[in-house]
């Protein structure tokens, strides 16, 4: 067991534990956008900042990838975080502002208004798709393309993925996207739900042992 | 594209099991560019994901997805080029082209691209056009350095070059001059004997001009391949006992008119030759 404090709190943890799981286990909210149970951290959305160490020395951590330590000194509503997350959560608001997970998050901070330049994204790069259909849907048929202000999620050359089985599990995660219609272009969708009437549980016998997160799921409303 | 020429870069990269970046670049090396297909067969073939191949592919400035032109121009828009006009160099670029930067032009003569530095900062602003380094380039040279590159580098210019003149050979064993006043290379009569690789037997037109590597023949003769030269008057193989300095394949002698032997390498492609004018 390892003991640290957290907010003032001397609690012992066991090993292995990130400080996320930690807080979250104690109650201590922390708000997260890219951290799922089952999925690997990745610490892409910022948003779990929290202050370690002391004076001087203290300093900003995303609690998702950060092991506890012995003797480790946490604050998780600390000012110094409060200002860092709300800056984030407005950076957050100007890339992708109708989110609804993320419009949520900015009322509870009391984020009102942001300050940078509007852009309308659907994506925050925050990865949640790409290790959702690695890890868990064991498909790697979406991941990230090029790099800076042109890094994109998407299968390769934008062509429906060969390994791609149309789970859905890749929007069922997504908290920037409600759904990624690309109705018009059924080839590019990854999804498919509304054009693509093949929908997974009609592909069984390819894909035997499938989970399906397709909501509203189409093959059932065809039977309906 | 030829799925065969993939395979052999995998093999020669351990099935596909080495390097994947050393792998794309092979690749780029042949085709130009990333085919979309080339990166599926390494997919198949190494059983990375694709996802993970094309995410490389694309992360890497130097990897291109696009099919590129036969020339690759890259102006250097690094802060020292930058303050030294390098935006007006790839602004004339783009007008004398008719494409933007990243784009190659419909006959996929030449690609546009622009880079952040190519570490030459003194000499700025740099252009390369196939890995020719222009330096201190001005808008209106230009179109010079297209032109240029639409001729091909590796032609010398002959009437400025003081290095180059014109020699007459004949054949060692028989003395019959080996020039062909009706086969013109480089506007002078060539040096024409008979040449055969693998089963392909022809005539070989050499430019006379001393410095010249312009040739002409009957076949295509791929670069790298050793041949061999015979007399067409006396049919003799012209060969000599020495090896190329530069690549050990065996030079062929030929005497020079006035005096003298001059000795040339018979792998197509290597620069390597001896000019021994005696006395």
């Amino acid at each position: 067991m390892i003991n640290l404090t957290i907010n003032g709190l001397n609690v012992s943890m066991e090993e292995g534990m990130t400080i996320l799981e930690a807080a979250q286990f104690l109650g201590f909210p922390i708000p997260t956008l890219c951290s799922k149970e089952g999925l690997s951290p990745y610490g892409a959305c910022r948003l779990c900042l929290v202050e370690i160490g002391e004076g001087d020395r203290a300093k900003l951590v995303t609690s998702c990838t950060y092991p506890v330590q012995e003797g480790l000194k946490v604050r998780t509503t600390s000012k110094r975080v409060d200002r860092a997350r709300r800056m984030i959560i407005e950076l957050h608001l100007a890339s992708c502002p109708q989110s609804k997970i993320i419009q949520d998050i900015a009322s509870k901070y009391n984020v009102r208004q942001q300050r940078f330049r509007q852009e309308h994204e659907d994506c925050i790069l925050c990865g949640l798709c790409v290790r959702m259909c690695e890890e868990q849907m064991v498909a790697k048929a979406i991941g990230f393309r090029g790099r800076g202000e042109t890094r994109s999620i998407g299968t390769p050359f934008d062509i429906k993925s060969d390994v791609c089985r149309l789970c859905g599990g890749c929007m069922y995660v997504c908290p920037a996207c409600s759904l990624r219609c690309t109705f018009s272009e059924p080839d590019k969708a990854i999804c498919g739900a509304c054009a693509n009437i093949a929908a997974p549980c009609l592909d069984k016998d390819k894909f035997g042992d499938l989970m399906c997160y397709m909501d509203p799921c189409v093959a059932c409303e065809i039977e309906k | 594209m030829n799925p065969e020429v993939v395979q052999n870069i995998l093999e020669k990269h351990n099935e596909g099991q080495d390097g994947l970046i050393s792998i794309l670049e092979d690749i780029q090396n042949h085709f130009g560019y990333l085919p979309q297909e080339a990166l599926q067969i390494v997919a198949d073939k190494s059983g990375q994901a694709l996802v993970d191949i094309y995410g490389v592919a694309t992360f890497y400035k130097s990897f291109s997805l696009k099919p590129r032109g036969k020339h690759l121009m890259s102006v250097c828009l690094g802060t020292a080029c930058h303050v030294r006009n390098a935006p007006f160099i790839v602004k004339e670029f783009e007008k004398q082209l008719g494409i933007r930067a990243g784009e190659t032009t419909p006959d996929r003569e030449f690609t546009l691209e622009t880079v952040n530095c190519l570490g030459a900062c003194a000499l700025g602003p740099i252009a390369v056009v196939d890995g020719h380094y222009f330096s201190k380039v001005k808008t209106v040279k230009v179109k010079e350095i297209i032109n240029e590159a639409l001729a091909g580098f590796d032609k010398i210019e002959i009437k400025t070059d003081q290095r180059i003149f014109p020699i007459e050979v004949s054949c060692p064993r028989c003395n019959h001059s080996l020039m062909d006043r009706n086969n013109l290379v480089d506007g002078h009569p060539s040096i024409t004997v008979t040449a055969s690789f693998g089963s392909k037997h022809g005539w070989l037109s050499l430019s006379c001009l001393y410095g010249s590597y312009n040739v002409s023949s009957e076949h295509v003769i791929p670069i790298d391949t050793v041949l061999n030269l015979f007399c067409p008057h006396c049919h003799a193989e012209l060969i000599s006992g020495s090896n190329c300095s530069e690549c050990g394949a065996p030079m062929v002698p030929m005497i020079v008119r006035g005096g003298g032997v001059v000795q040339v390498c018979l792998r197509r492609g290597c620069k390597g030759h001896l000019l021994d004018l005696g006395e």
